[in-house]
């Protein structure tokens, strides 16, 4: 699925990276424990977390996340916005869930970190 | 011998700036046409380290050194000290404060995973002077 697709599914907003929408990603994770996702196979995968602090898009920027999306409306600060912009990360904002997001991305074929449906 | 050695300091209870060093290590390992998989295991252990020294550290830094077949990281520290290394290196003991858990940090993976991710790993530390974690890379490495 491309990014364009996910933030429809999501009826999200994209609030940085909008050069990345045809990006693919086939996986995700959703976690709040960034220590998960630096311990995880997360390289090119969609974050989905509640956790809008600077240190979540250093994570993805060390680990190679491929996009994060904020659950439940959350939206970080412009700075950090901002940090995300030029490191590349985009970053989605959905309405929705944790759990929600993870059924929606799970119901259209995304896997886990590790590949498993 | 190392070609290239950059240091970088790490200030005490920056939560803000912490991981910086780690994404300029990263960038610089890319800029210098290193494989991806190695880029990404040594932007770990960094980040891993430096989040440690931020936390439990003093003031630390963190130097990297690269070699014609290796990568060397070495993150060193004047904080507290580790009283107990096998106890720290268990998967899921933490001694991490609530400001740290916000973070999402305080899972008691950061060494382990540091570990995990490097070729080589050796730490030291005395109470009350501070701790020294090394880990090298090797360029030939298949560990993905």
């Amino acid at each position: 699925m491309i990014l364009k697709e996910i933030i429809e599914l999501l009826d999200g907003d994209i609030l940085a990276g909008k050069e990345h929408l045809d990006k693919q990603l086939d996986k995700s994770g959703a976690s709040d424990l960034m220590s998960d996702i630096l311990a995880g196979l997360s390289e090119n995968c969609v974050l989905l977390t509640g956790l809008t602090s600077v240190q979540t898009i250093r994570t993805a920027i060390i680990a190679g996340v491929g996009a994060i999306v904020f659950v439940r409306g959350k939206t970080p600060s412009d700075e950090i916005i901002k940090i995300a912009e030029q490191n590349g990360i985009p970053l989605i904002s959905t309405p929705f869930s944790m759990f929600v997001s993870c059924g929606r991305l799970h119901a259209r074929g995304i896997t886990g970190l590790d590949g498993s449906r | 011998m190392a070609v290239l050695k950059k240091e970088f300091h790490i200030h005490k209870n920056d939560f803000f700036r912490a991981g910086e060093a780690s994404i300029s290590i990263k960038n610089l390992l890319k800029a210098l046409g290193i494989r991806p998989q190695i880029i990404r295991r040594v932007a770990i252990c960094g980040y891993e380290g430096e989040m440690n020294v931020v936390m439990h550290g003093g003031d630390g830094k963190i130097i990297v050194e690269i070699c014609p077949e290796s990568i060397l990281l070495l993150i060193t520290d004047n904080g507290s000290g580790i009283p107990d290394i096998p106890l720290a290196m268990t998967k899921g003991y933490s001694t991490a404060t609530e400001k740290y858990r916000e973070m999402g940090f305080g899972a008691g993976m950061g060494l382990p995973n540091m570990k995990k991710n490097a070729d080589s790993f050796a730490i030291d530390s005395v109470v009350g002077e501070g701790t020294n974690v090394r880990m090298g890379f090797s360029l030939t490495s298949k560990k993905e």
